[in-house]
């Protein structure tokens, strides 16, 4: 099936980049052998129709148009070979270097592929890439929130979101309304910085956070970014990389010793529990740490590393009953 | 899935100009570059071969060969440039190059600021919505400095270094390869004279560090880890263990050291992969909270569901 349509869509694009002159719908139907198959016109239509927006949702530059010859309501198309092809520019070996280093910041997150394939189209004049003045200092970046893909396509395209958002400490995550202006990576986390519908401010999420389905609610191009927003700032000011909360744990004597080499206070108990002060920036990284020590170590405070932890062991409770469960009946 | 034929589209529109410029390109080494593998790249020339100008007449096809192991293309005139960059291409690369120019002393940034313009100016309008996305690199670490120090100049450095999964701290010589940053941690990359292998030390894990006087000797055999199979590296004497991957713990694939991946349906992953130590095992999926279930070995999955239990109950007594 699937083939069978890349067969249609590649024949579609070679006979518009084929013409001159506009076709009409006609000519294309007896330009690609796929379309003449079609039983109806009503078929071949919206076939059509459909395979257009498809190939500009690739960002073939279809052309419409009207031809001189034939009556006004009939419309032609084409594909500009100039419009259609990538500028040539040509870039030297230690550029396609830098290039692929570019390429692999997306590791195999969810810009991998694009980021491959614009590798291989700046390649195909031939040069092949020359790394040898490159000290290695490679930077990697992944998209391991679900909500990473549609965020990004709403901030791609300017369109509103709305999404369930859990704050730390406030229980049930709450539905939120958001114009998007940026999406910022911040020490291996994601983080989205637009204007708040429901506060009539700038705000930050923090995509992790995002429980639930990201919907579009207006169209395309509708969101504007206002001049000179600097979202890096903004992420850098509300994210601060340094510790700014504590969390008191207890911990099996001997156990925890990656929570104990930064423990700012410690106090050996009488009953084979320590209590340690740890520093932390962000209640769901430590909550992931430590949830990690399973029973060995426990939170006394705050409220929110606890519940964190606390939501962290009854999802994997919920996943690894015995029996081999359905895990969609455990996870509402 | 409409979504499968476009992108399989966008990968043949790009291989066509890719093949053009390598005539007789080994099957192998193309199946490489496109991330495919040798039998989807010969379903792709196939489908390469029944396609055409209008007409289709033996002449108006594409002439594609590989009988020989080695690839030529004929016949492709109206696609023989690429497609111009789409949006998410040029914005992965523009982004990529600025996260790069962000890190603190890369070599050679004349080539990056030169390779961005070109960039840019091949993108066009599709290089606009990457103003929108950042990747922040972050304040590098402490031992940063000496560590660059010691690759540029080419000298040993030694280490004192915490290993949380052994709890205790090492000392060892270190002959560095590359610097790494993944996900705002910083990593080193050597050979290590006490392991006799390649290794990777997380800077802030570095308790203290000395450049010596002594030229680094990286073995000629010593290879740099190809990170697109994750930061860790597989024995052969580990136990397989086989996990169920929600969308949230995806991200394990691309970390550890995966002998197999199965896409299920609903977005869920398939994962076989080896470790040396079930209690390394254990804490990565207790941390990642129920986004992840061990299916195999089944004594795993027991202790994974004692320990969680273990370690709610103290909740619920507290």
């Amino acid at each position: 099936m699937s083939a069978q349509k890349t067969e249609r869509l590649l024949n579609l694009v070679i006979a518009l980049l084929s013409t001159r002159q506009l076709l009409s719908k006609a000519q294309i139907r007896a330009a690609v052998p796929q379309y003449a198959e079609c039983a109806t016109d009503e078929a071949f239509d919206r076939m059509f129709e459909r395979d257009k927006d498809e190939l500009r949702d690739m960002g073939v530059p279809l052309q419409t148009g009207h031809h001189d010859a034939w009556f006004d309501d009939e419309v032609g198309y084409r594909v500009d070979r100039a419009a259609y092809a990538l500028p040539e520019v040509r870039f030297e070996p230690d550029e396609l270097a830098v290039l692929g280093l570019a390429s692999r910041v997306w590791a195999q997150a969810s810009l991998a592929a694009p980021a491959n394939r614009a590798l291989l189209k700046l390649k195909a004049d031939g040069v092949e890439p020359d790394g040898a003045s490159l000290v290695g200092i490679e930077p990697r970046v992944r998209t391991s929130e679900p909500a990473f893909e549609p965020v990004y396509s709403a901030v791609r395209d300017r369109r509103a979101i709305r999404f369930p958002y859990r704050t730390p400490g406030a229980g049930e995550p709450v539905e939120r309304h958001l114009e998007p202006w940026g999406i910022v990576s911040r020490h291996g986390r994601w983080y989205v910085v637009g204007h708040d519908r429901d506060r009539g401010a700038t705000r930050v999420f923090r995509l992790s956070r995002v429980e639930g389905p990201v919907t579009p609610i207006g169209p395309p191009g509708e969101v504007s970014v206002p001049d000179g927003v600097d979202f890096r700032a903004q992420v850098s000011t509300l994210v601060p990389y340094r510790p700014s909360s504590q969390a008191v744990l207890r911990a099996r004597t001997g156990a925890g010793l990656a929570l104990r080499r930064r423990a700012t206070g410690s106090r050996a108990g009488s009953d084979g529990w320590d209590d340690l002060t740890v520093p932390y920036g962000d209640a769901e990284v430590l909550a992931e740490e430590v949830a990690g020590f399973g029973p060995d170590v426990r939170v006394v405070a705050p409220d929110e590393v606890r519940d964190a932890v606390v939501r962290r062991l009854e999802g994997v409770l919920a996943t690894s009953a015995p029996g081999g469960q359905d895990r969609h009946e455990a996870q509402p | 899935m409409s979504a499968g034929a476009t992108d399989r589209l966008s990968r043949l529109l790009a291989m066509v100009p890719y093949l053009v410029g390598r005539q007789g390109i080994p099957i192998a080494e193309a199946a490489a570059e496109f991330g495919i593998t040798e039998r989807q790249l010969v379903k792709d020339l196939e489908l390469l071969f029944v396609c055409g100008t209008p007409g289709h007449m033996p002449d108006d096809l594409i002439e594609a060969e590989w009988d020989d192991g080695h690839v030529y293309l004929g016949n492709v005139d109206p696609i023989a440039r690429p497609l111009r960059l789409a949006v998410d291409e040029a914005l992965a690369l523009v982004v990529g190059l600025r996260a790069l120019a962000d890190v603190p002393g890369l070599h050679d940034r004349d080539a990056l600021h030169r390779t961005l313009a070109k960039l840019e100016t091949a993108a066009g309008e599709a290089a606009t919505p990457s103003a929108h996305v950042a990747v922040d690199v972050g304040e590098p670490v402490g031992p940063l400095a000496d560590v660059r120090r010691a690759l540029a100049e080419g000298r040993r450095l030694h280490l004192t270094y915490f290993v949380p999964a052994r709890d205790e701290t090492t000392e060892r010589d270190v002959d560095p390869m590359r610097v790494l940053m993944v996900d705002g941690r910083w990593y080193l990359e050597g050979w290590c004279r006490r392991a006799e292998e390649v290794r990777l030390f997380r800077l802030d894990r570095v308790e203290a560090l000395q450049v010596l006087d002594v030229p680094a000797d990286v073995p000629a055999a010593a290879a740099q880890r190809d990170l697109r199979e994750g930061l860790f590296q597989p024995s052969p004497e580990d136990t397989v263990v086989t996990l169920e991957l929600d969308t949230a713990a995806h991200w394990v694939v691309d970390y550890y050291p995966v002998e197999s991946v199965d896409r299920m349906p609903d977005g869920l992953l398939l994962v076989r992969l080896r470790a040396a130590d079930s209690r390394w095992l254990r804490t990565l999926v207790l941390r990642l909270g129920g986004a992840a279930r061990v299916l195999d070995p089944p004594e795993l999955a027991e202790d994974v569901r004692r320990s969680a239990r273990d370690a709610l109950e103290a909740y619920v007594r507290a």
